[in-house]
């Protein structure tokens, strides 16, 4: 306000034409600050491509991603009829990365979904409960904790034995507890917080409460660090299948894949290391993703002002 | 409701000794020990005292609105409901539709994820069998009662997008969106700016005339219960020492502690003087004094104070005035 002072009346109405502008609904809202975030854009462009090429994989590729051929065995980048080389077998990597990206996806997500499911409801009922129910799920979560992440999915999958599967279960056992103690300890803050007495003041049941006002408000938080899990799984999905406690050869799979390529490592090791770059970039973008989410989502934060 | 608005002789809200303890494995918190009071319909009822005092506890008790470790007893009437007594389910059709409250700090007190209108329309058709569309009006009637500007607009926004006053406004609009016969008053104007706390006070009377709520209003601030009381309740350690009339408590009080709170506030007279202050400070509430609470810390104190606890005396020749102390029209002479 640098011009000539306001008087309070002109300086109401200035002011809610400012709300006004701002006030949509809270996901177009969220939408929109999404679409002006460039990282977060190309992150997501990146994903749905890797996403899309590999479930398409029929589609967009033509040979056989089990058929070998000794003669082409680790061919340089660029061969003819094998656009990103051969591996040690002779089989086409473009197409076997595509393919593997089905499993090695479907292998991250799917575990951390589960966990979400299981880990988010142990989590709202523990901090919502609060007391003697808090005390036992949060203790029983502890437990899984005093082993470090990779162990345990080692131990578990090594004991069930190989296979997607268990590995599937094991990694999902693994995830429990992380996403249950964030969902706890963002459920514990929220059920203190005045609103939700508000709401108990204005007549809503525990039910209600917890459906309209607690889920709503820790399925963001809980989302964004499960979205963040998703990279940690694949590398952890990834590393069963390179101790060969995930899924088994011939199958395509880039922890399987970067395994088996490890002894080409010296004889073409751009065609080597393919497999665990298509784990980083997938990681990186899920992270950063993530990351974009979370600023997004929180309406609070108005980006560029301090 | 309206049955109830219409029987005057019958107070609205009556609680007989009522006593809340909190109790945790180390210790129990003595918050509230033994209040009584009624409050008629359209009355004003201001609680006054320091922090820690139990105004809140009292207040959160009413509507059963407090933590599992408190352990309520007593008894507490609402509207010819026995509030303790009832279950969940029928407590929760009587909150926010009978009683409803307004809390300390209106920033928190609103859902952030959801716009400030749908939280309204939400509690309206919680109570009442009422269209989308009509909740809809009914809000908007709300907010141009509580003196939003452009309501329409301010349905639509989050509370992260209203100023402080705002906010409060459309928190008195959320309460009283059922037309309660008794709003609880949680400091509503602490944590709002001196110019934007008369505006809301004034708003909250304006609305008292109009509707004939009664209300209970806690507060720490002498000048505020004076502004919006009929009658004035002074707690100290989970007490009311004394309950009267706004003018008669302002003007004559009885108990030594409602006569420091006084004499400590801040007038125009009191320039170039030295500020008076209460020595010492409240009690701890997990162990209270035996007999007079405010004994330790009381300038006319007699062994007779730390035998028991006064008993509430009704002044003679004052209607409707209590105080709990034997120096006041008691069996003891000032000292």
């Amino acid at each position: 306000m640098s011009t000539s002072p306001l008087d309070p009346r002109q300086q109401a109405t200035v002011d809610v034409v400012q709300v006004a502008v701002q006030s949509r609904g809270y996901w177009a809202t969220v939408l929109g600050r999404i679409l002006y975030d460039k990282v977060t854009m190309i992150c997501g462009l990146i994903l749905l491509l890797i996403i899309l090429s590999t479930v398409f994989a029929d589609w967009i590729t033509f040979t056989d991603p089990y058929k070998a051929n000794m003669l082409k065995r680790l061919k340089p980048i660029g061969t003819p009829g094998y656009p990103l080389g051969g591996d040690e077998m002779g089989r086409d990597m473009l197409t076997r990365l595509l393919y593997g990206g089905r499993l090695s996806l479907f292998m991250g997500i799917a575990p951390v979904v589960l966990a979400l499911g299981i880990g988010g409801l142990l989590g709202l009922t523990a901090g919502f409960l609060g007391g003697r129910i808090n005390m036992l799920i949060m203790r029983i979560m502890d437990v899984f904790y005093a082993f470090p992440s990779v162990l345990l999915a080692v131990a578990i999958s090594g004991a069930l034995g190989a296979g997607i599967f268990n590995a599937i279960v094991s990694l999902t056992l693994v995830f429990i507890p992380p996403i249950t103690r964030v969902t706890e300890s963002v459920t514990t803050q929220i059920r203190n917080l005045d609103y939700i007495e508000a709401a108990r003041a204005s007549g809503a049941g525990t039910f209600a409460i917890i459906r309209v006002h607690v889920l709503s408000n820790v399925l963001g938080p809980v989302f964004i660090y499960a979205t963040s899990l998703i990279s940690v799984c694949i590398i952890l999905a990834s590393g069963l299948s390179f101790l060969g406690l995930g899924t088994e050869p011939p199958e395509p799979e880039w922890g399987l894949m970067l395994n088996t390529l490890r002894q080409s490592i010296y004889v073409n090791p751009e065609v080597a290391t393919l497999p665990g770059l298509m784990i980083f970039i997938t990681s990186l973008t899920f992270n950063l993703l993530s990351d974009g989410l979370r600023s997004a989502m929180d309406i609070r934060y108005v980006r560029g002002t301090s | 409701m309206s049955e109830l608005r219409t029987s005057a002789n019958q107070p609205i809200v009556d609680v007989r000794n009522l006593e809340v303890t909190f109790v945790s494995r180390d210790s129990t918190v003595n918050a509230v020990n033994g209040v009584n009071f009624t409050l008629q319909p359209g009355e004003v009822l201001c609680i006054l005292g320091e922090s820690g005092s139990g105004k809140s506890v009292t207040l959160r008790a009413l509507m059963r609105l407090l933590p599992r470790q408190a352990q309520i007893s007593g008894c507490v009437t609402v509207g010819g409901k026995d509030v303790l007594s009832l279950t969940e389910r029928k407590l929760a059709d009587l909150r926010g539709s009978e009683i409803a409250m307004i809390f300390q700090e209106p920033a928190v007190s609103f859902d952030p994820i959801y716009t400030v209108g749908r939280q309204i329309t939400e509690s309206i058709r919680r109570h009442e069998n009422v269209s989308g569309a009509e909740a809809q009006q009914r809000a908007l009637d709300l907010f141009e009662r509580v003196q939003i500007p452009s309501p329409e607009r301010r349905l639509r926004a989050f509370s992260h997008e209203l100023s402080g006053g705002m906010r409060q406004r459309a928190m008195i609009a959320l309460a009283l969106a059922c037309q309660p016969s008794v709003l609880l008053a949680d400091e509503p104007t602490t944590a709002l700016d001196a110019t934007v706390q008369i505006q809301i006070l004034l708003l909250l009377r304006e609305l008292q005339r109009e509707l004939g709520m009664a209300v209970i209003f806690v507060t720490h601030d002498v000048g505020v219960a004076v502004e919006i009381a009929d009658r004035i309740a002074v707690m100290y350690a989970g007490r009311f020492v004394e309950i009267g009339p706004t003018k008669k408590i302002i003007n004559s009080p009885q108990h030594p502690y409602t006569k420091g709170l006084l004499s400590s506030t801040v007038n125009s007279s009191s320039r170039g003087k030295r500020l008076k202050a209460i020595p010492g400070s409240p009690p701890d509430m997990t162990q209270l004094p035996i007999g007079c609470a405010f004994g330790p810390r009381c300038d006319h104190v007699h062994p007779a104070c730390r035998a028991q606890v006064p008993a509430e005396t009704q002044l003679a020749g004052v209607d409707d005035y209590m105080v709990r102390c034997l120096l006041a029209d008691g069996p003891l002479e000032l000292t």
